[in-house]
């Protein structure tokens, strides 16, 4: 097996990985390593061909692609050694890992500190356990989205979208832009669980039926989809008898969810928060397991890139920092608790001494929308420490919270603060 | 007569709710925009609603079959059926430059198509 040694090993060149490895490489980490499995670099950006990324990065309205490749070439310009074709097969806790490389076959590493950036994958129709026989016809929509933008295939005629993530969304249009019918979006909740605008832009805009509280209870077809039966469901998504109908199509795309890709994380000994999928992080993004750190989708769902180019370098410089400096000495971490209303906090963690060097800020989600003023506080036993006036919350709206650095020395020695929704 | 109406802008990710207050094509009054873009995005979905172009075009001798495609501004939102129709008849040679030009003054509305992405002969 070749050896090969680098100071920063970072997995993954999506937006994520790009920036981690360019901010490691400016701090402290002379030899920095990325590999990519794929033949070229930027994730999933490559493949989702619409705008909208780039707003609080660079300024500006890019497409996926656009913004690749802006990292890209800053990825070039930093001079990082990259391998594309390189799959990681497994990582140690002692960080050793272990890839297959088109060029050089079977290779082992051994980084001074690790940066995992693999991102996530979509739920699939078997996570789902949608009744039904199984003819060809059901995809996830990312799967729809890289066949018609990447590989030149239509994958049907006539569509229904289950789930209205970001993803259904962008390919209900992109579809109907390629001459298919998009007979109908449902989704299983109240609302819709992507961004509103691409409500706006790629359903109204295409007379697109969208049916809440809606979701499918039968797929039909012999070797093709032919039909799927919907029907409506209570808030426990129990289907409401006399609701069904059956909706002719010859494909269903599912946009049901994200699921981070911790597969290899596992393998490392990291441990992983079960809400999220992803690692327990602290502020600088180190998991558990020194020298691991992560980055970008694999730690949590971002609804934007910008936010996880923003993220992912943080994890970078934490990375280059390790290497540089070694472990730092640190105090016991303060937990950062979901409280009332919240689903998760990210990072789950933080040292009060790194808040004095700079504010921090948490990733927070809500469980449910309240469309109504209410304030995000952070609370330390009965002080609320932090209140911020929101006029609305919603589970597909990422809030982000700052601490101030001032904070820390009313954190330093807490055990644990909650971050919780009030009216 | 004044109506209300409600709007969601799609200038940029947030996607604030507006509500206005339209007279026709007039513009009364409105809120909940949380920055100026807000009012503009209003003004024009009443008069002359434009929407991005995002697609593909076929490549000749490219690593890739396609290539993603942009409109260089907002198009008005009745042509973009038009405007990918005008956009299926083009093959274009690889290798392809980023932003390079796909048609220029596309249907004559000042707006370009442009390659989203460099594609390598392949």
């Amino acid at each position: 097996m070749k050896q090969l040694t680098c100071d920063v090993l970072v997995i993954g060149s999506g937006p994520a990985g790009l920036a981690a490895a360019c901010e490691a490489k400016q701090h402290g980490a002379e030899h920095v390593l990325l590999l990519e499995r794929n033949d070229e670099l930027g994730g999933i950006l490559t493949q989702c061909i619409h705008n909208g990324f780039g707003v609080r990065e660079f300024g500006d309205d890019l497409t996926g692609p656009e913004y690749a490749y802006r990292w890209i070439r800053k990825a070039q310009e930093a001079e990082l050694e990259i391998l594309s074709e390189t799959m990681v097969l497994s990582v140690e806790p002692s960080r050793r890992v272990v890839a297959s490389s088109r060029a050089h076959g079977l290779v082992e590493i051994m980084p001074r500190a690790l940066v995992l950036a693999m991102g996530c994958r979509e739920r699939p129709r078997g996570a789902l356990a949608i009744p039904g026989s199984r003819p060809a016809g059901v995809y996830t929509a990312g799967t729809a989205q890289r066949l018609v933008n990447m590989e030149g295939y239509m994958p049907g005629r006539r569509f229904v979208i289950l789930g209205s993530g970001d993803i259904g969304m962008i390919m209900a249009r992109r579809l109907t832009l390629e001459g298919a019918e998009v007979a109908a979006m449902l989704e299983i909740l109240p609302y819709i669980s992507g961004l509103r605008r691409n409500l706006v832009q790629c359903i109204r805009d295409f007379d697109i039926p969208l049916h809440l509280c809606t979701t499918v209870t039968d797929v039909r077809g012999r070797e093709r989809v032919e039909s799927v039966v919907v029907s409506g469901v209570d808030e426990r998504w129990r289907p409401l008898p006399g609701t069904e109908r059956e909706i002719a199509c010859d494909t269903l795309l599912l946009s049901v969810g994200l699921i981070p890709e911790n597969e290899l994380s596992r393998m490392a000994g990291v441990a992983i928060d079960p809400v999220t999928g992803g690692p327990f992080v602290d502020e600088g993004l180190a998991t558990n397991v020194p020298g691991i750190f992560a980055a970008g989708n694999v730690v949590h769902v971002y609804d934007l890139v910008d936010d996880v180019s923003e993220n992912a370098r943080i994890a970078g410089l934490s990375a280059g920092r390790y290497v540089a400096q070694g472990a730092p000495p640190q105090s016991t971490a303060v937990r950062l608790l979901a409280g009332e209303n919240v689903r998760h906090v990210v990072p789950h963690m933080l040292h009060p001494e790194r808040l004095e060097e700079g504010a921090i800020v948490l990733n927070l989600r809500v469980r449910q929308p309240v469309e109504a003023p209410v304030r995000v506080q952070v609370r330390l036993g009965d002080e609320a420490l932090i209140s911020r006036r929101y006029r609305y919350v919603r589970p597909s709206e990422m809030i982000a919270l700052t601490l101030p650095p001032a904070l820390a020395p009313r954190l330093a020695g807490a055990q644990a603060v909650t971050i919780e929704v009030a009216s | 007569m004044v109506e209300q109406r409600e709007f969601i802008c799609v200038t940029c990710p947030v996607g604030c709710s507006i509500d206005a207050q339209v007279e026709g094509q007039d513009l009364v009054g409105l809120r909940g925009q949380a920055c100026a873009r807000g009012e503009a995005f209003v003004r024009e979905e009443l008069t002359d609603p434009r929407r991005m172009l995002t697609t593909t075009v076929r490549v000749r001798g490219g690593k890739l079959p396609l290539v993603p495609v942009r409109s260089s501004a907002p198009l008005p939102q009745h042509l973009l059926f038009d405007v990918a129709r005008a956009l299926r008849k083009i093959e274009l040679e690889a290798p392809v430059k980023e932003h390079q030009v796909v048609l220029k003054n596309v249907l004559g509305t000042q707006v370009d198509i442009i390659a989203s992405r460099p594609l390598r002969a392949g």
